[in-house]
């Protein structure tokens, strides 16, 4: 069992490495150093960016509605951990889940069209962007209960433990699902089964407009994490190499047969709760101190300094970039809406849907 | 619990207790089953249903939870996602309110909120009701609120037959099921009929024909409602007694069409009047088969009282045989 205290340099790793976890730095290294695959962390980090820039539009322009919570700030952790996943793990989100939906591989046309509450969506329209769904990508989700997905989480890890394999379902929450009993129930569960379970709390500082020390007597959660018997670590969340690092680790020691780790990510949401706060919580030199800290830019700037990032790179895949949000957008535009007549469709498995 | 006799060899009888656990024998032969709640190993199940089971088919499959029902319950849903088919055990319905988030918000609005992609094929078991004197919080009938949810199926086995054979039909359904066992049925014991091997989770049953009044209940209140048409028989009252079975979704068609031969209807429910599943009966009747009626719909609930401890108390809170004879009666004069 290991606990750090938050590092924010990318060298925050879990304490207690072990000669069995050798080969996991090995891989850690080499994705790290490798131009072309930093490239595509970046580019990922900026779909995520993009996408939801284009979502603060639509919502203005009223093409897109309901709650709608931004990911800005946070992409690295999305990206970071889907790194350490594989096509056949298991994702269950929150309701700020647009950039664990893309990391997940959700086209950006699918996920686009469920704003817009078209049948092209990724979840017909019946969802929305709280509860974006795709069940060939194992993304199960969407949850808009804070801490609601936690248990669902165990179970598709326990079903994986029954199975056998080596599937690993991870479950991304923020820090206010932390205070719920949700999470302690799960975390006990999953630890006394040594369910393959991969806990990742975004602590973005705010359970919407409370702050973490205004919501947590002890706000050490790792540490608190940790005495359920897991391994558990604080990864600056801004850095999305140290998260893909720690991610790695988690994921190959759960995959060993380790049982659930915690995994405590360390970032900040730039923009407000939703698109309904006035955001009169925090104070803006706060906002602007965490900004410096953009995980897009963290990346680019490290990769210029390194002679990998050109800025005719940079500029092609800008446009790449919004290219594809452009084409999410037009695609979801000319989509035909979920006729109202399937209505009731969904509430029930229709005929011929045997499990 | 009527006994039936096979024509040739009498079958040993059995308890609503034991049907119930020999369909969970039955269906821990599907590799994708399992049992999950507190006290289902070791202990043999708060009430005995699975006693034995742990020692026949091992931990993994028998598997005790801690107490902490959002997550097992949650577990047995996410573990349907994953492709097994769990039996989520919860000791009472007042303590499945722990679990209500994951009952409602997650287990069955999932294949909604994904447009048909996700569903849940978890069946969730609990007991429900009175009559054991267990004060307020281990007595409640809150299957109705159930009910109301789309997305889920409600079943409410009064039955040794239905026992015995509506976990395998829940089993099929890939849909969430819940299953409300009433407390006080676990000793009745009876003959299973032979001829029955598997029930449909569609149609009301009736369980007493008659012409004069279509008595209609489900679960615990069913023995009290055939006990009050046996009283009723002698003052030449002809009962029809309908069991629900499901009460989500509900069979109207069994039920207008037996108030459209009887012309008068009472609902014995164990829940409270207000808002209850008597309620909603009672309005669909009103609404589908107004004219045929030459009475106004009665209902035998439980008192709006938190149900109390002592036996007296109790008694007065709940449906008794002689409050629905006093209905009927009313119904019929």
């Amino acid at each position: 069992m290991s606990t750090t205290t938050a590092r924010t340099d990318e060298r925050a790793r879990p304490a207690a490495r072990k000669g069995t976890r050798k080969k996991a730095s090995t891989t850690t290294a080499h994705r790290a150093t490798a131009s072309d695959h930093r490239l595509s962390l970046l580019r990922q980090m900026l779909v995520i960016r993009r996408f939801e820039e284009r979502c603060v539009e639509l919502y203005s322009s009223t093409k897109i509605r309901g709650f709608v919570h931004l990911y800005i700030g946070e992409e690295a952790v999305a990206v970071g951990v889907n790194e350490a996943l594989r096509q056949e793990d298991a994702v269950v989100s929150t309701y700020r889940e647009h950039g664990h939906a893309l990391a997940r591989g959700v086209p950006a046309d699918a996920v686009m069209a469920e704003m817009y509450g078209k049948v092209t969506g990724c979840s017909r329209g019946h969802g929305g962007s709280m509860h974006l769904f795709d069940a060939d990508r194992r993304f199960y989700g969407g949850n808009a209960i804070v801490a609601g997905g936690l248990p669902l989480a165990a179970g598709l890890a326990l079903a994986d433990r029954m199975r056998g394999g080596t599937r690993v379902t991870c479950c991304f929450f923020g820090d206010g699902a932390f205070a719920e009993g949700e999470f302690h129930e799960t975390a006990n569960l999953a630890a006394l089964w040594r369910l393959p379970l991969l806990l990742v709390c975004e602590n973005n500082l705010y359970a919407m407009g409370t702050s973490l020390a205004r919501e947590h007597a002890q706000t050490n959660l790792a540490m608190r994490a940790s005495s359920y018997g897991m391994p558990a670590w604080t990864v600056d969340g801004m850095d999305v190499l140290a998260v893909e690092a720690a991610a790695l680790q988690a994921a190959e020691s759960i995959r060993a047969g380790n049982g659930p780790h915690f995994l405590e990510a360390q970032t900040y949401r730039f923009r407000a709760h939703s698109m309904y706060d006035p955001d009169r919580y925090r104070a803006k030199s706060e906002i602007e101190q965490w900004k410096e800290r953009d995980p897009l830019q963290g990346l680019a700037d490290r990769m210029r300094s390194e002679g990998q990032l050109e800025d005719r790179t940079m500029e092609q895949l800008e446009q790449d970039v919004l290219d594809v949000i452009e084409r999410a957008v037009r695609s979801a535009e000319d989509a035909p809406a979920e006729p109202v007549a399937d209505l009731l469709r969904y509430v029930t498995s229709e005929p011929g849907n045997t499990p | 619990m009527n006994t039936r006799r096979a024509s040739t060899k009498a079958p040993p009888p059995t308890t609503y207790r034991e049907a119930l656990r020999e369909a969970l024998r039955e269906a821990l032969h599907d590799e994708r089953v399992f049992l999950m709640g507190e006290d289902v190993g070791r202990y043999g199940g708060c009430f005995g249903v699975s006693l034995g089971l742990l020692e026949e088919f091992g931990p993994d499959r028998i598997r005790d939870t801690p107490l902490s029902e959002s997550a097992f319950v949650g577990a047995g849903i996410g573990a349907a996602l994953g492709g097994m088919r769990p039996v989520v055990e919860i000791m009472t319905v007042n303590f499945s309110l722990l679990a209500l988030d994951q009952i409602l918000n997650n287990a069955a609005t999932l294949l909604h909120m994904s447009g048909g992609q996700l569903s849940v094929p978890v069946v969730i078991r609990m007991t429900t009701g009175a009559g054991r004197q267990l004060g307020a919080q281990h007595s409640h009938s809150l299957e109705g609120w159930y009910a109301h949810i789309p997305g889920i199926r409600v079943l409410a086995p009064a039955t040794l037959d239905d026992a015995r054979h509506m976990l395998a039909a829940a089993l099929a359904d890939p849909d969430p099921v819940l299953i409300f066992e009433h407390g006080s049925l676990y000793n009745a014991a009876g003959v299973l009929d032979p001829t029955i091997e598997a029930v449909d989770l569609d149609s009301a049953a009736v369980r007493r024909p008659g012409k004069d009044v279509s008595v209609i209940t489900y679960g615990g209140s069913l023995s009290k409602a055939m006990a009050a048409a046996d009283i009723l028989s002698g003052d030449g009252i002809s009962a029809e007694v309908l069991d629900l079975r499901a009460l989500r979704p509900l069979d109207d068609a069994t039920v207008m069409e037996s108030v459209g031969r009887t012309h008068r209807a009472v609902v014995v429910d164990e829940a409270w009047r207000s808002g209850s599943l008597a309620a909603e009966i009672s309005a669909r009747i009103t609404e589908q088969v107004f004219y045929e009626l030459d009475a106004p719909v009665q209902r035998v609930c439980s008192a709006e009282v938190p149900i109390p401890y002592a036996r007296q108390l109790e008694e007065a809170a709940l449906p008794q045989p002689a409050s629905i004879v006093d209905a009927v009666r009313l119904a019929v004069s």
